[in-house]
């Protein structure tokens, strides 16, 4: 992925959403370079569609600005559009068209005329491979297809803008795997809004990612970032081929060792153990890892296998949302004004 | 303006890429030829007009048009289509009036396909065909009148029957108002001049007084400022509900 120039695309100040007593949005502000890929995460009904409904233009923000290349979508909603590409939540088509004929409309509409039209089709066509269903009717397309027509139509027009909600929902594992190849060709020269609650996307395709709950930005940084702050970051754990007398010996001098805040043990009569480092001794030299090998090796213990863990976004995530929350199915919360 | 003209021809495909449009033509042209011949006597009343095949049309538009007009807004917000047509770059009132257009050329297709019972008062007799002319237009105008009711009714609503319900009540009301089950029931405690105000706002006033072969520069206006004032009301309800 490019490093990102320093102008922004996208610039959210202040952006608020309330149905009535409900805050849906609450005072969200960022910006979003060219070259760069956002991931907004958060539950179900944390404000991230509301937000991207906003950004489009779709539905009136009850506080806040968006800039989007410099057109303010408040005041004038129709330039910040030509500029955006936007992939609503569901990926909603004319059921009753052709893919061709859907993206032959929405050409028009974006204001491409004859061989310009035909180019721009054609290429969408090639990025999302619907040129087996391009005679069909969407109504009757697998959820896979329907999902790239609604692609296709976003990135018709080669926009710098891009606004994805949850653009490999219903996808398998295959597609997911084109979608994501296809975006990270695409983010080069593009400033990237995509939604998504598959948190492995996030380390797939994102530079930067937002968790947002309960309207509020609660999290913001590489995915890097947010996983360092998992305490499975440099956690090591290690599979011992020891009786359980001496895994209850082993597991006491791993917990003596300098640095550990943990230990966890793994189901007896399995002597595995996961050593996790205390937050402040994270910089400390020699790493956990050298350590403990260097005291496996006193104890003389038979190392079965011995290895790092990666920060787990999942545990970050649910560490900083609360989608159990009394109101989080509260009626409204995503896709009012749908 | 073009942005619009893709909606319109998008919409008016739409009508043709489903059943629905032909089980509308033929259930029109059954239900015209019926009312013309067994209710309205047109062979029996011996006289070279088209008045019995006309008269019968804001009854038959009543239930007709709110079929046409029920899934114009309902379905956009019901299938999520709405969000991508008003996140395009096309100004607002070119999807309203696209989609409107639409309808109504498709309500106007379906009144030309009655041209065989023209050729025949043709064949059969004599008739005026300047008054069968500007009846064709007063019927488009009348179905344009009841498309613009419920166009505002399926904005309200994301359930097509609730918009066909909601569109035949409220079309029913601008029907009735000019009839002399109304009027005779306000004609005993109402002066001339407020029963006239409420016979004015009835479609079937106005119609028949193009019926008549005169289009009255005020049967027009009457029409389109009822048109602009409910494509208006189908903008502002949109918009309400977008706003959240």
């Amino acid at each position: 992925m490019a490093a990102p120039t320093q102008e922004p695309m996208i610039e959210i100040t202040g952006l608020s959403k309330r149905f009535g007593p409900f805050v849906a949005v609450d005072d969200v502000t960022f910006t979003v370079p060219r070259g760069q890929v956002l991931g907004f995460l958060g539950p179900n009904g944390a404000g991230k569609s509301t937000s991207m409904k906003m950004i489009t233009g779709f539905l009136a923000m009850t506080a806040g600005r968006v800039r989007v290349c410099g057109h303010d979508v408040a005041t004038d909603a129709m330039a910040a559009q030509r500029h955006m590409g936007y992939l609503p939540e569901g990926a909603p088509a004319y059921g009753e068209m052709t893919p061709l004929d859907f993206l032959r409309f929405i050409a028009e509409v974006r204001g491409l005329r004859g061989a310009d039209a035909a180019r721009a089709i054609g290429l969408a066509v090639a990025r999302t491979t619907l040129a087996p269903v391009l005679d069909q009717q969407i109504e009757t397309l697998s959820k896979g297809f329907k999902r790239r027509v609604g692609l296709a139509q976003a990135i018709l027009h080669d926009p710098p803008v891009l606004i994805m909600d949850e653009p490999t929902d219903g996808l398998d594992p295959n597609q997911k795997h084109q979608v994501r190849g296809l975006i990270q060709d695409m983010a080069r020269d593009k400033a990237i809004i995509i939604s998504t609650h598959i948190l492995e996307e996030v380390e797939a395709v994102c530079d930067r990612a937002l968790i947002i709950d309960r309207g509020r930005i609660v999290a913001d940084g590489t995915p890097a970032e947010l996983m360092a702050r998992s305490r499975w970051q440099g956690a090591l754990t290690l599979s011992l081929d020891l009786t359980n007398t001496a895994a209850a010996e082993a597991e006491a001098a791993l917990r003596a060792l300098a640095g550990v805040a943990a230990v966890e043990r793994a189901a007896p009569p399995d002597a595995r153990f996961t050593v996790f480092a205390s937050p402040r001794t994270g910089a400390q030299t020699p790493p956990l890892a050298e350590r403990v090998a260097v005291l496996a090796r006193e104890k003389g213990w038979p190392l079965k296998a011995l290895y790092v863990e990666k920060g787990r976004l999942d545990e970050v995530f649910r560490m900083l949302t609360h989608s159990d929350s009394p109101d989080a199915d509260m009626p409204g919360r995503e896709g009012i004004g749908a | 303006m073009s942005q619009m003209y893709a909606i319109f021809k998008r919409e008016l495909a739409s009508f043709f890429a489903t059943p629905l449009a032909y089980v509308f033509i033929v259930v029109f042209l059954l239900a015209t030829g019926a009312f013309t011949f067994y209710l309205g006597q047109w062979y029996e009343a011996g006289e070279a007009s088209l008045r019995g095949f006309f008269g019968f049309h804001p009854w038959l538009y009543l239930f007709l048009i709110p079929a046409i007009s029920m899934r114009m807004w309902a379905e956009e917000r019901k299938s999520g289509t709405m969000e991508l047509l008003l996140t395009l770059p096309a100004p607002f009132w070119a999807s309203v009036t696209g989609k409107y257009l639409a309808a109504w050329v498709f309500a106007v297709i379906a009144l030309s396909l009655t041209f065989p019972i023209w050729i025949t008062v043709n064949y059969l007799g004599d008739p005026d065909n300047g008054v069968i002319v500007a009846s064709y237009i007063g019927s488009a105008l009348l179905a344009a009148g009841y498309l613009a009711i419920g166009s505002c009714m399926s904005a309200l609503t994301t359930n097509q029957v609730i918009a066909f319900v909601l569109a035949v009540v409220v079309c029913f009301l601008f029907t009735l108002s000019g009839l002399p089950l109304v009027l005779d029931f306000f004609s005993s405690w109402l002066p001339q001049a407020a029963l006239n105000t409420i016979a004015s706002f009835s479609f079937v006033t106005h119609f028949d007084a193009i019926m008549d072969g005169v289009i009255d520069l005020r049967d027009v206006i009457y029409f389109a400022s009822l048109i602009v004032v409910w494509l208006v009301a189908t903008g502002v309800v949109l918009d309400l509900k977008r706003a959240g």
